[in-house]
């Protein structure tokens, strides 16, 4: 999570709000008033793209908050092993989809915080439910959390009815989307008590793929060369997550030898740079 | 003279062998305080490139051409920093390989320069392509050199047949703690500048660049004594206290260069004529232990006086080392086990070292400094020169106390690159 960027990220989201989805590409361009938003209009469905993109989030986040119910339910009626078992795969939803939630003010920090993140009054959420979990063995202190949590996440799914999504927003959010795997999860300081890092890892990535999937016709249009790397690029990353895979989901960090955390890192940064100048399609 | 004839006048020295009568004609041209401080073949593409550039800022003195007869960066009179870095690849494809011989060497010939790598700097929907650390600096003498490992020419590129007899990997040495972090790689690259920041900038660059296709295996930074602080350019002394570099062959003599260091076409290997074969060893100096011990051990381990560099019994660091010298009871005055006896052996074999100091902060499993000297040397035939000079040293030499080798790789590194084409272009 990153606050500083969050702020940065909703006030985008406000300077374009005025921008509707029922505005053409035409009508846009016309009113453009900033480069963004000039550049936006190189690609002209940029509106299909987006409210695609929008329908993905809404989807997830309505999984997040079915899951979270479930997961949350596990820790209100104590049982500590249902809860561990649906701690990872509910917060894949939310890790998917992370850079829109970032841009929604304090809902990141609530949601995904991890201890010093904020002051220790403020600290509630996932992470602090998985210290419970995995530290303390235990929900007991850990139900009005869950119930926070809960709220939080239905939250989230309200505001990002109302979101816009900018176009910048996505080609800057599938690298970040992969920074977040660069700087935490692979090297497992995202999961630290439950060390279920792979699935926040994986889903990641899922939610980069997704964007990439969504501007990949029109990226061919402007760099082949570029689009092709791209994907060589996901697919030699997914591969070698997959042979992590254990069951429905991930090894344990802890499982990872230096040379593993060392090649997926490689692997990463070998996708996130070409991966980076997929702005080229909003133009200069 | 007009620009085109500048342009030719540079341009015809990287097509015939280059005499000392052009070198002086060339200082002409391009200004003869061009030539002060490089030397040999690396000064005249000095003083080509800052021709070519003609407006250049007046810092161009202060520039080493990247196109040359022969790599910049190995007869160059050593910068005051390092960096070094071996990579591996990544990539099964030769084509890739190419690609990225060609990017690399057109960014080199920009930050040998001093200018911005690409040409998307100042598009805000994207990251710029350079990194920027370095915008604004003089060239700062940046040599860029790059070789191939003895892996370079395994199964993946089908180039086995093409490897030099010369690039094997080394055979073990008495002393040596080899560790795998520090060793090897598929591409070894020597950034050398009077900047660490430069270089630094250098090899980021180049490892951004590569991603997808090659990743960094290990790096060392190294430093010596700046020109600053030694402007009149003395022998630089190691992290011992003892000067080191002495008994370097001179750069400046072509025909000892292409005795000692370049590789010939008749050497069995036609695409490295005009190469040289480098060996990195990350020597790791025991400096607690070092320091503890006396000067008189010290100088014996060394075979010289520590203060004026002098071989043991002689006055100037220049003086000769004569081994047959004996003292009042008839042992040797240098001892037969000191390193520069055995370096030296009868004086027929030799290198040119570039060696750097390195520290790379504490060793954290027992406090003590992580320091030492990445030694870099370059010669025509490692078969002949470095391995017969270390199995010797690795045996016998009286440093062995204090030093050990933890680091290890051997480059071929690639003739010069003439403008147009690219790094490796004689062997892909």
């Amino acid at each position: 999570m990153k606050t500083k960027l969050a702020a940065v990220m909703l006030a985008s989201a406000v300077v374009f709000a005025g921008c509707g989805s029922n505005n053409n590409g035409a009508d846009q361009a016309k009113e453009a008033s900033t480069n963004t938003e000039q550049s936006a209009s190189k690609v002209e469905n940029w509106d299909e793209i987006t409210g695609q993109y929008r329908d993905f989030a809404l989807d997830q986040t309505d999984k997040l908050v079915a899951e979270t119910d479930k997961f949350v339910q596990a820790v209100k009626s104590g049982d500590v092993e249902t809860a561990k078992s649906l701690y990872a795969p509910t917060r894949m939803y939310y890790e998917r989809i992370e850079p829109i939630a970032e841009a929604l003010g304090d809902l990141d920090p609530n949601i995904d915080a991890r201890e010093n993140d904020v002051e220790e009054k403020d600290w509630r959420g996932f992470h602090r439910i998985e210290q419970s979990l995995w530290v303390n063995n235990t929900t007991a202190g850990a139900e009005d959390y869950a119930s926070q949590l809960l709220d939080d996440t239905k939250t989230l799914r309200a505001l990002i009815e109302t979101v816009e999504v900018e176009p910048s927003l996505l080609v800057t959010g599938a690298v970040e989307l992969l920074n977040e795997v660069s700087s935490s999860k692979v090297t497992g300081e995202e999961e630290r008590y439950s060390h279920t890092d792979l699935y926040d890892f994986a889903a990641n990535v899922e939610g980069a793929r997704k964007i990439y999937e969504l501007l990949k016709a029109e990226l061919n249009k402007q760099d082949a060369e570029l689009e092709g790397q791209i994907g060589t690029s996901f697919d030699n990353l997914e591969q070698a997550l997959a042979t992590y895979k254990s069951g429905d989901g991930y090894v344990s960090y802890t499982d990872l030898k230096e040379e593993d955390t060392k090649k997926l890192s490689q692997l990463l940064d070998a996708l996130a740079e070409p991966l980076s100048q997929m702005g080229t399609i909003l133009g200069a | 003279m007009t620009t085109d004839d500048k342009k030719h006048a540079g341009d015809s020295i990287l097509e015939k062998p280059v005499s000392r009568r052009d070198l002086l004609r060339l200082a002409g041209v391009g200004g003869a305080g061009l030539l002060l401080g490089a030397s040999g073949v690396g000064a005249i593409f000095g003083a080509k490139g800052s021709t070519a550039l003609g407006a250049a800022k007046p810092s161009s003195e202060d520039q080493i051409d990247f196109y040359g007869k022969h790599q910049a960066g190995i007869t160059t009179p050593p910068q005051d920093f390092l960096m070094f870095a071996s990579f591996d690849l990544t990539t099964n494809s030769i084509d890739d390989v190419r690609k990225l011989f060609k990017s690399w060497t057109e960014a080199s010939a920009a930050m040998a320069k001093g200018v911005m790598i690409g040409e998307v700097n100042d598009n805000p929907n994207l990251p710029p392509t350079d990194t920027g650390e370095a915008a604004g600096l003089n060239p700062s003498k940046t040599t860029i050199t790059f070789g191939v490992g003895p892996s370079f020419f395994d199964a993946r590129f089908g180039l086995a047949s093409k490897r030099p007899a010369v690039l094997a990997d080394l055979p073990a040495f008495g002393g040596d703690e080899l560790r795998e972090e520090w060793c090897g790689g598929d591409i070894g690259v020597q950034v050398s500048a009077n900047d660490m920041q430069i270089a630094f900038h250098a090899i980021r660059n180049l490892a951004r660049i590569a991603r997808g296709k090659a990743v960094l295996r290990w790096t060392q930074e190294g430093f010596q004594r700046t020109g600053g602080a030694d402007s009149a350019g003395a022998t630089p002394r190691n992290l011992m206290g003892f000067k080191d570099g002495t008994g370097n062959p001179d750069t400046k003599d072509e025909a000892v260069m292409n005795e000692v260091v370049w590789a010939q076409s008749g050497d069995g290997t036609p695409w490295m004529a005009g190469g040289s074969y480098m060996i990195v060893r990350r020597i790791r100096i025991r400096v607690e232990v070092w320091d503890r011990s006396t000067l008189g051990d010290q100088e014996a381990t060394f075979g010289r006086h520590r203060d004026s560099g002098a071989p043991i019994g002689s006055k100037k660091e220049f003086d000769p080392v004569d081994l047959s010298r004996k003292d009042g009871k008839g042992k040797p005055l240098i001892p037969v086990n000191s390193h520069v006896a055995l370096a030296r052996g009868n004086g027929s074999v030799k290198i040119l070292r570039r060696s750097y100091s390195y520290s790379s902060g504490m060793d954290n499993r027992t406090g003590q400094f992580d320091a030492g000297l990445l030694f870099i040397c370059y010669n025509r035939d490692t078969r002949k020169q470095f391995i017969p000079m270390q199995q010797k040293l690795g045996q016998m030499d009286a440093l062995n106390e204090y030093i050990v080798h933890n680091g290890s790789a051997v480059f071929a590194c690639f003739p010069g690159v003439r403008e147009g084409g690219y790094i490796g272009d004689t062997l892909l």
